[in-house]
């Protein structure tokens, strides 16, 4: 046929698929508030989540993941097996290593808050030997006072754990406690180290007091250690043998960063279960649009017939018709993407989180509704095609 | 390649089972730059007619051709592209879109031949000037009286020049006085070359028709020419 061909310019198709949603546009919110909802549930919950993961990534980095904790094990008898007095002088010489630090739990000694105070009332509180480079070697921060130095370490003194602090009423330095039977002056408060939250409820004293008065004999309970970013693996590796070369399996080695990051994984459960619910969401919101777009057929079977004879082929009313659907569809996506950001927002802001939704969730989503709407589409535009184009004339 | 636009032979178009014979072994020959009324009471046929020779529907049997092409070998896409470039339609209900002013329903017309929509707007105003509403462009369908909402129809159906024009009961909703100046409208067509059919049950605006086909029961009972007294 030598006539011209019956055409439909892109710019034009788009034009006619939005048509229908402006012509009614409370139908339109309506049939999209579903694919709406579902999608806005599912970028809330990526992206508080991704947000929280985000603050412990950025705490992580700020504490770094060098941080290894050495603790004696148990021997194949069950026995304990404590670290060798000169561990930290080993554990220093690996190559690697930039700092070591060590506490020693002195397990007879307990500290009150005067002498007055009965003697079982220990406040799940213990006593610790400090080592002087525990500090920098945790990474912890004095919250008020000052740590030992070579001078106050040999004499009572006292640096606690915050939550010690807190049970005993000590708010600063200057204050007296009473420690295995003995008046010991609080020089400083540490705040809550992360990567060593155990230190939280110690009472730290110097080592050669403790030796002095408790006979404390210099065996670390818990050596920390910070090494070369590079280096953590192989350092890893070589502290069992170097501690005890005869049964490197009675020394545990551990990373507290590792246990941080884990916390974590525990919100993932939760996070696929509401996107499970969000996906459901998203199915009946499509089918939502599907219903829309079969009563919209049936309502416009004169229109259909109306651009049939205009020349519109079935190719063209079945575009317009999907074209309308995606775009219903999309809408939804894209009101729902904001409406999801706005729950993280305020979600982050109540949390003093930062917000951190990966912009690639967001392209997804947008892509999912769209491939929502083009299956809730199908059937109606198919349908619409096979309207009769005499429709126009029956009245 | 005969003058006539529009020929059918023996044409039938039944519906159903058992079959309704809406046409019955119909024979019309329509020359190029023709005007003719289709007359005939309500269920006598018309509208299938129309349809068929509007390339809408397909006859049972018997051969329909328009513009030279037999409709009945014709697929869905050849088809459309003859009514988006060779047929104009205008309806009883005009189906206009609410909410779109005259001009812009006026360039629908030309919405699926692929015309920019520059082109498309700047013939619609020329159109809507041939049917006279050249003062009523911007207009919306409810701000229109029906025979200035059916000349809009109609500029619609024309805006593509396309050789047959056909009208299903174009004054069928309008007083006399309206349908005057739609007859007139497509009188001027006619006379300009386009061949126009018009459907209408009105046997007073058929008389003044220089040729009608008389429609009974799905059969031609009658092709007159010549204005009737």
């Amino acid at each position: 046929m030598s006539a011209p061909r019956s055409r439909l310019r892109p710019r034009d198709l788009l034009a006619l698929g939005s048509h229908g949603l402006r012509a009614r546009p409370m139908r339109a919110v309506l049939s999209s508030l579903g694919i709406a909802i579902g999608i806005a549930a599912m970028i809330s919950v990526i992206g508080i989540s991704t947000s929280s993961q985000a603050l412990v990534k950025d705490k992580l980095a700020e504490l770094g993941t060098n941080l290894l904790t050495v603790q004696g094990g148990t021997d194949l008898l069950g026995q304990e097996a404590p670290l060798p007095e000169t561990s930290l002088a080993l554990i220093r010489r690996v190559p690697g290593v930039l700092h070591a630090g060590s506490t020693t739990t002195l397990d007879s000694v307990n500290v009150y808050r005067s002498e007055h105070i009965e003697r079982s009332r220990t406040g799940g509180l213990s006593v610790v030997a400090a080592d002087l480079d525990l500090l920098e070697a945790t990474g912890a921060q004095i919250l008020n006072g000052a740590w030992f130095n070579e001078a106050t370490a040999q004499f009572p003194t006292a640096v606690l754990g915050r939550t010690t602090a807190e049970r005993l009423g000590v708010q600063g330095p200057g204050q007296l406690v009473w420690l295995g039977e003995h008046r010991f002056a609080v020089v400083g408060i540490l705040d809550s180290p992360p990567l060593a939250p155990e230190l939280d409820s110690t009472a730290l004293i110097g080592e050669p007091i403790a030796r002095e008065l408790f006979g404390h004999t210099g065996q670390p309970t818990t050596v920390y250690e910070r090494s070369l970013d590079a280096s953590v693996a192989e350092v890893r590796e070589l502290l069992p043998p170097t501690l005890s070369p005869r049964s490197p399996s009675e020394v545990k080695v551990s990373r507290p960063s590792d246990a941080l990051a884990a916390k974590n994984t525990v919100d993932q459960a939760f996070t696929g279960l509401l996107i499970g619910v969000g996906s459901i969401a998203l199915v009946v919101g499509g089918i939502g649009v599907a219903n829309t777009m079969v009563i919209s057929v049936l309502e416009r079977r004169r229109e259909i017939g109306l651009r049939r004879s205009l020349g519109a082929t079935r190719r063209h009313i079945r575009l317009q018709f999907l074209l309308e659907a995606v775009l219903l569809s999309a809408y939804g996506g894209l009101a729902g993407v904001v409406l999801g950001w706005v729950v993280t927002l305020v979600a982050a802001q109540a949390n003093g989180w930062r917000v951190a939704i990966p912009p690639a969730v967001l392209v997804a989503a947008v892509a999912v509704t769209v491939a929502v709407g083009a299956i809730a589409g199908l059937l109606p535009a198919v349908r619409a095609a096979r309207t009769s184009p005499t429709a126009a004339l029956s009245a | 390649m005969s003058d006539a636009i529009v020929e059918l032979r023996g044409v039938t178009r039944s519906y159903g089972s058992p079959p309704t014979v809406a046409l019955n072994g119909v024979d019309l020959m329509v020359e190029e730059g023709e005007i003719l009324a289709i007359v005939g009471p309500s269920g006598s046929g018309k509208t299938t007619l129309l349809n068929i020779v509007g390339s809408l529907d397909q006859a049972t049997s018997g051969t329909t051709r328009i513009a030279g092409h037999d409709v009945t070998r014709m697929d869905d896409a050849d088809l459309s592209a003859l009514r988006a470039h060779t047929i104009g339609f205008v309806f009883q209900q005009f189906h206009l879109s609410d909410g779109v002013t005259a001009l812009d329903d006026v360039a629908t017309g030309l919405l699926y031949t692929g015309t920019p929509r520059r082109e498309r707007r700047r013939r619609a105003a020329s159109a809507l000037e041939r049917v006279g509403l050249g003062d009523r462009l911007h207009h919306h369908p409810h701000q229109l009286s029906g025979g200035e909402r059916q000349r809009v129809a109609i500029a619609r159906a024309v805006i593509g020049d396309p050789r047959l024009l056909l009208a299903d009961e174009p004054t069928g909703s309008l007083d006399t006085r309206s349908g005057d100046a739609v007859m007139q409208v497509l009188g001027e067509l006619a006379d300009a070359g386009t061949t126009v059919v018009v459907i209408t049950h009105d046997l007073a605006l058929a008389a003044r028709m220089p040729r009608r086909v008389r429609l009974r029961d799905g059969e031609v009972v009658a092709d007159e020419r010549g204005v009737a007294a």
